[in-house]
């Protein structure tokens, strides 16, 4: 919960059963009364979850040499997307409180995955045109290449003047085992639009290449799907206001959380700061960076304000209306909720919350 | 992201930018590629040059020149100056002629076309019938007369290009005023000469391929007089009094004839083979020159025995018993003499020979005993061996430029002391603000030193490391080894010499302090030369160091090349820049940064395998680091260059060969011209279309650490910065390499007076790993001001500002793919701006330039000068990392001419348009050295000639040329206006300070012109090894 410690030894080469696990760990804190979800923080500083042997078999080898475990009450985790970055990234924080409060809303309650981590996922669908898809890859932590090619050619556009032929680009081929042939989303002849929000009308091959690889932590294209009859099918969003969404093959967010992070998205791309490693001295090669430490830190933090979050929510629920209205009043700006440093999160969340 | 990608909207900001930043490409330096014309005005003393891509290149006086290209970009083959006018005729491959003329416009000349002109011929005729072989500019300025492939001389009336049909020279009209005897024997081929009588403008001679030469009179439109050779003609010349032609032949054989009595004779006056008696190459070209004290010269081209000397370029003089035949190096295009423009004057006293060869020009001084050339102030050919790498150095301090210069005086010795003799126009370009020098290293381990102040590049000084080093080649072989008795009499000239003894010589990084003289070198098989300046000749031993770069890392094999092997015991040394030290790298792999602290007297340098430091002072290493990651197989192995190199040295020799056996002649053979083109650019396209059918595709793939090359050091760098704590500063060196890593040591130097006794201590201080590894190609540190620290002995020459040691210093780090602003000492990242991802393109070269307002003459802004893989030029504001201008500047397929480019401190650069060519551009408003030069085209002295009238009767002007005097000011014409004000104000600032500082009698004046003294910036990048 952020508040509490503790270190046990378990043998690595033995770890055994994911519930005897379980009870030592409830056991251990003397929290055997709540449930609780446990998660383990892998060599990417990304946050996995322990709920099967299988994954626990894992996270015990990859401990080097210690495993950190995390616990989390379960309803609070259920909302809180497991995932590459989760803990490195501060700014997550408030996505995931914001997220948090207007799903509520909207009564829509789909947990993460519980065993594996995200590998792609299609966003923006509301604001894109039905026949363009918007797919984010994330390279991250993941051992598969990215593995597919990009070629010019034409494409045909509506223009004033009638029908045209432009140059364009197009996904060529893709490697078998790939990630991007294994999310699925992407197709050969699919033509690119978009690199991380940046149009590649104009652009050369080599550009784009270079684009490409340039994001390619983070990659998100926009496509022109060359098959468009698997396209997600949208109902009319006359009511927009009520948050209901029947996309939930392609997304889970809400609509208004999908305007929410649509904006993050953007910011994102800003904000995600590669933290490029800094070794100080002389340190004899030792490659327990820094970074690690800070994540820890974070790790902590973000539980907390978590925990504190959940204590509030749960004593007022009436006041989501409220919540909202702030929450859409800081829309507008969501740069300004950005830039404050670590101590101006903690200080935000009450203000949200209340 | 989003913000950089908006335009500024300040407007106030954008008027400054205005002020500050304009993109001019403003001259080009050095040889023209493939020239393929030559022509010459003896009027206005102007040389002109065509190339094979339709470029017309005018020479004159140092510092006048012009540049037109043709809008079909089809090879110019012959060139020709209207007599006595501003006016030139060419003419193209596609048989088209093109009249340009320079005109003067707003106190410059300016080179415009005027005409364009295609000989059409009745209908049903053959092409032949009108494609142009010869083409004669009258005397009167008025008519240019054209031989064709058919035997047939057209008339056409300039400036309008109006054919005269009745006063056309057909064939069938001289053959009717040839006796019975010539009538019989001859065919009329194509015309090969066309001479106006040098005194009688109403005579002309027509010789013909076959062998007939005719004297036409154009009054009464009938034969003269007539010769038969017996050879195939293949050109004519006159003598001066019009007494005597001389004719060359294609069996090498020259004949004389009379023209004095109507009694027409069969056989010459006298006839000579002169490298007989064996078989010998077709003379292609003829002078017979008088002189004041009696005996004429012949200068001839070709003619050589075909079996033993037919593969050499040579032209040959005689005189008086004396003959050389001078050897150049590449194939002759054309070659012109300079003698007396005087019509009226009795001789023709020949003072000059100009050669132009296929890759460079030279000139022979024959009024000097042994006929020596001249150096040329500028058409130098850069490529004399091919340039491997490129470093300027701005603002000279005086005493280094004299030393210089004076080095290389003693290195051209052997040219001619004769002025230089194309001194046509004259330039009203302001003298150069101040002294650059550009070096250039050569593949066969020479450094160049140009002068780079204004439009002349001039070669000041030419240093080679070879003596260092053992190598096959005798280094005493000289150029004129042939002995006294050899038949013919070869004499090498020129100094285009494109074969290196040895491809690990190949300079790849200069690093020069213009304050100490002290000079870094280092080459393709890891070594590292540190050179000082000394003005005396000196004999003594180079100490020679080993680095090994590898250290202690196991199991590791070098494939590549064997490091150089240094010549032992004392070398003799000219007086220049002499090497008193050797860092041989281990293994020998290029070297691909280089650094260079004249005040800590350290040298720094890298290869792909670490990068070590090294006391030149007590002349120790310091440390060397290993940058390999363990899987980097192909770093390890080397990348087998020799084995390439030599592949490709094959290659281009053989290539060579195949191109010199194309036949020099300078017409293409007989055939419908337009056909031949058609199917050309068919098969081409088809060629284009075969290579749409395989698409290129590309791999998308994140970088990885295990990619190869990850270790390759491509930045060095020197700062006296913060880097451990934010109190205490001290030296440090920060290397950069190819994968994404930032290395900083900092040094401990001893103070100066136990500088000798205490060693330098290094320690590694800060590693830093750019998280998207992209190469980092640039480092720099920014003061407390964020200005960039100065250069070493800068402020102690109190020539910079000495740095803010007070406020928080600034580390940038530029990669390929983004630029990354980190505090100091914490190394956080404080911001940063990202080009690969927002728009594909990668940071190729970056530099720090100093940008002057055109408008406040005290206003100034420091600023990153960048060059991208899409040879886009654009300027990021410092050291908010904000993107200024942006400019297009090199084609991207431009490969090697975007990896040669190099940024001045002054917003300045320059690039290789072809292997022999630089061309110079300017981003700053300020700094503009573009050639400004006015032509004058009454010239007293021709008072002879009745042609100057003609000037009004010019048709509609049509300006369908480009010319590059033009190009500048498509701007508008206030905007030129502003540049030119702002060079004489400075012009004259600068004269009062140098007045001032001879005053003064001070060390001061040092080239800082400049009334406010400024840190100037630094240059970045060591860029990446080809």
């Amino acid at each position: 919960f952020g508040a509490e410690f503790r270190r046990f030894s378990l043998d690595r080469h033995k770890p055994g059963k994911f519930e005897d696990f379980y009870q030592l760990v409830v056991h251990t804190h003397h929290i055997s009364n709540t449930d609780v979800t446990i998660g383990y923080a892998d060599v990417h500083g990304d946050l996995l979850p322990i709920n099967n042997d299988d994954n626990f078999c894992k996270a015990v080898s990859s401990a080097n040499p210690l495993l950190r475990v995390f616990i989390q009450k379960r309803e609070e985790a259920d909302h809180y997307s497991f995932g590459a970055g989760t803990l490195s990234r501060k700014k997550r924080v408030l996505v995931t409180l914001r997220d948090e409060g207007l799903r509520r809303r909207a009564h829509l309650d789909i947990g993460m995955p519980h065993d594996f981590r995200p590998v792609s996922s299609i966003i923006d669908v509301d604001i894109l045109p039905e026949t363009h898809r918007r797919v984010r890859l994330y390279r991250h932590g993941c051992e598969k290449p990215l593995g597919f090619y990009i070629r010019d050619g034409t494409s045909v556009r509506v223009t004033p003047q009638g029908l045209e032929k432009v140059p364009g680009i197009f996904i060529s081929r893709m490697v078998p085992g790939g990630l991007a042939e294994s999310t699925g989303l992407l197709a050969v002849n699919d033509e690119v639009l978009e690199v991380n929000g940046i149009e590649v009308a104009g652009k050369t091959l080599d550009q784009v290449t270079d684009m490409m690889i340039a994001n390619s932590h983070n990659l998100i294209v926009t496509v022109k799907p060359a098959n468009q009859r698997n396209n997600v099918v949208r109902s009319s969003r006359t009511s927009g206001s009520s948050g209901q969404s029947t996309d939930s093959t392609a997304s889970h967010h809400s609509l208004q959380a999908a305007h929410v992070l649509q904006n993050f998205h953007l910011e994102e791309m800003e904000s995600d700061e590669e933290a490029d490693i800094v070794i100080e001295g002389a340190l004899e090669s030792q490659h327990v960076p820094k970074a690690q430490g800070l994540v820890r830190a974070n790790g902590a933090g973000l539980a907390h304000s978590l925990q504190r979050d959940l204590g509030l929510h749960n004593s007022g629920r009436e006041s989501n209306g409220s919540i909202h209205k702030l929450l859409s009043s800081l829309k507008p700006d969501p740069r300004h909720t950005l830039v404050l440093p670590q101590g101006g999160v903690e200080e935000h969340g009450p203000a949200v919350t209340l | 992201m989003r913000r950089f990608l908006r335009p500024g909207h300040d407007p106030a900001r954008e008027r400054l930018k205005r002020d500050l930043f304009q993109f001019n490409k403003t001259v080009e330096h050095g040889f023209p590629h493939q020239p393929s014309a030559l022509g010459y005005s003896p009027s206005l003393r102007i040389l002109a040059i065509g190339t094979r891509s339709g470029a017309v290149k005018l020479y004159g006086a140092p510092g006048v020149e012009f540049m037109g290209l043709h809008q079909e970009n089809n090879a110019v083959t012959q060139i020709h100056f209207l007599p006595g006018q501003c006016q030139l005729v060419t003419l193209l491959d596609d048989n088209s002629l093109h009249l340009w003329s320079l005109k003067v416009k707003g106190g410059v000349s300016e080179l415009q076309e005027e005409e364009t002109y295609t000989l059409r011929g009745p209908p049903g005729a053959p092409p032949s019938a009108t494609q142009i072989t010869v083409v004669l500019p009258h005397s009167s300025g008025e008519l240019l007369y054209l031989g064709t492939e058919s035997g047939s001389v057209f008339v056409v009336q300039l400036p309008s290009f109006h054919v005269l049909d009745n006063r056309t020279i057909s064939s069938d009209t001289v053959l009717q005023w040839l006796p019975e005897e010539a009538r019989n024997r001859r065919v009329f081929e194509m015309v090969e000469a066309l001479q106006e009588h040098p005194r009688d403008p109403n005579q002309i001679l027509i010789g013909y391929s076959r062998g007939l030469v005719v004297i036409w009179d154009l009054q009464a439109s009938r034969v003269r007089y007539h010769f038969l050779c017996s050879q195939q003609l293949e050109n004519v010349t006159w003598q001066r009094d019009g007494r005597l032609i001389v004719t060359c032949h294609s069996d090498g054989s020259y004949c004389q004839w009379p023209v004095s009595s109507d009694a027409q004779q069969s056989e010459p006056l006298r006839s000579s083979v002169p490298y007989g008696p064996f078989p010998c190459k077709a003379i292609t070209k003829i002078f017979w020159l008088t002189t004041r004290q009696g005996l004429p010269f012949t200068i001839f081209q070709g003619g050589m025995p075909r079996a033993s000397y037919g593969d050499r370029h040579c032209i040959s003089v005689l005189r008086d018993g004396q003959q050389t035949a001078f050897d150049f190096t590449s194939r002759v295009i054309d070659f012109a003499v300079l003698s007396e423009a005087e019509p009226a004057a009795a001789f023709d006293d020949p003072y000059a020979l100009v050669v132009l060869a296929e890759e460079e020009l030279v000139v022979i001084d024959l009024q000097t005993a042994g006929w020596p050339p001249v150096q040329p102030p500028y058409l130098a050919s850069l490529h004399c061996s091919a340039i491997t790498c490129s470093h300027h150095v701005s603002n000279i301090p005086l005493k280094l430029w004299e030393r210089v210069i004076a080095a290389g005086s003693r290195q051209n010795a052997h040219f001619s002391t004769m002025d230089w003799p194309i001194d046509g126009g004259t330039s009203l370009a302001p003298p150069p603000p101040q002294r650059d020098l550009l070096l250039t290293g050569h593949e066969d381990g020479t450094v160049r030193f140009w002068d780079a102040s204004g439009v002349c590049l001039r070669l000041l000084y030419k240093l080679s490391t070879v003596r260092v080093f053992l190598t096959d080649a005798d280094p005493n072989e000289s150029l004129n080894a042939q002995g006294e008795d050899e038949w013919p009499p070869l004499r090498k000239v020129g100094s285009f010499d494109p074969y290196s003894d040895d491809p690990r010589l190949g300079i790849q990084k200069i690093f020069l302090c213009k304050y100490s003289g002290y000079l870094a070198v280092a080459g393709t098989a890891g070594q590292v030369l540190v050179l000082e300046l000394n003005d005396e000749a000196a004999e003594h031993a180079v100490e020679q160091v080993e680095a090994d770069l590898l250290q202690d890392q196991e199991g590791y094999r070098w494939k590549g090349h064997e490091r150089l092997a240094a010549r032992p015991g004392p070398v003799h040394f000219e007086p220049g820049f002499q090497p008193f030290v050797l860092v041989q790298c281990q293994p020998p792999a290029v070297v691909t940064s280089l650094a260079l602290h004249s005040e800590w007297r350290l040298v720094a340098f890298g290869t792909s395998h670490g990068f070590g430091l090294f006391d030149h002072q007590q002349r120790r290493q310091v440390f060397v680091k290993c940058t390999l990651h363990p899987s980097d197989q192909l770093a390890l192995e080397g990348p087998l260059s020799r084995v390439k190199s030599l592949k490709k040295s094959l290659r281009q020799s053989f290539r060579r060969m195949r191109r010199s056996r194309v036949s020099s002649r300078k017409r293409r053979p007989a055939g419908p011209p337009g056909e031949m083109q058609a199917a050309s650019t068919k098969a081409e396209r088809t060629g284009l279309q075969n290579m749409e059918l395989a698409p290129v595709q590309r791999k998308i793939e994140a970088r990885s650490a295990e990619d190869s090359f990850t270790g390759f050091v491509r930045t060095l760098y020197f700062a006296d910065t913060y880097l451990r704590d934010s109190s205490r500063h001290c030296p440090s060196l920060w290397a950069g390499t190819n994968g994404g890593t930032v290395y900083a040591f900092s040094l401990r130097v001893p103070p100066a007076e136990r500088r000798m006794d205490e060693p330098v201590r290094a320690e590694q201080a800060k590693e830093i790993q750019l998280m998207h590894r992209a190469p980092v190609v640039g480092i720099l540190v920014l003061d407390g001001r964020s200005v960039p620290l100065p250069e070493p002995l800068e402020v102690a020459h109190d020539l910079s500002k000495s740095p803010d040691m007070q406020g928080s210093h600034q580390l940038l780090v530029v990669s390929e793919e983004q630029f990354k602003v980190f505090t100091l000492p914490k190394v956080s990242a404080k911001l940063k701006l990202k080009l690969t991802a927002l728009e594909g393109s990668r940071v190729r070269r970056v530099g720090v330039a100093h940008f002057g307002s055109s408008r406040a003459e005290d206003y100034w802004e420091h600023h990153l000068a960048v060059l991208t893989n899409l040879g886009d030029i654009q300027v990021v504001s410092l050291p908010l990392l904000k993107p200024q201008v942006r400019y297009s500047c090199i084609r991207r397929e431009d490969v090697s001419g975007i990896a040669s480019c190099v940024f001045t401190k002054y917003g300045q650069g320059f690039y290789l348009i072809s292997p022999s060519e630089f061309e110079r551009f300017s981003l700053s408003t300020k700094w503009l050295v573009e050639p400004r030069c006015l032509v004058d085209s009454v010239k007293p002295k021709n008072h002879s000639r009745p042609s100057h009238g003609n000037g009004t009767g010019m048709g509609p002007e049509r300006a369908s040329g480009q010319a590059r005097n033009t190009g500048s000011q498509n701007d508008g014409e206030e905007k030129k206006a502003g540049p030119v004000m702002e060079h004489a104000l400075l012009n004259d600032e600068r004269v009062l300070k140098e007045i001032q500082s001879t005053l003064e009698g001070g060390r001061g004046s040092c080239g800082n012109w400049h009334p406010h003294r400024v840190a100037v910036g630094y240059r970045l990048s060591n860029g990446e090894a080809e």
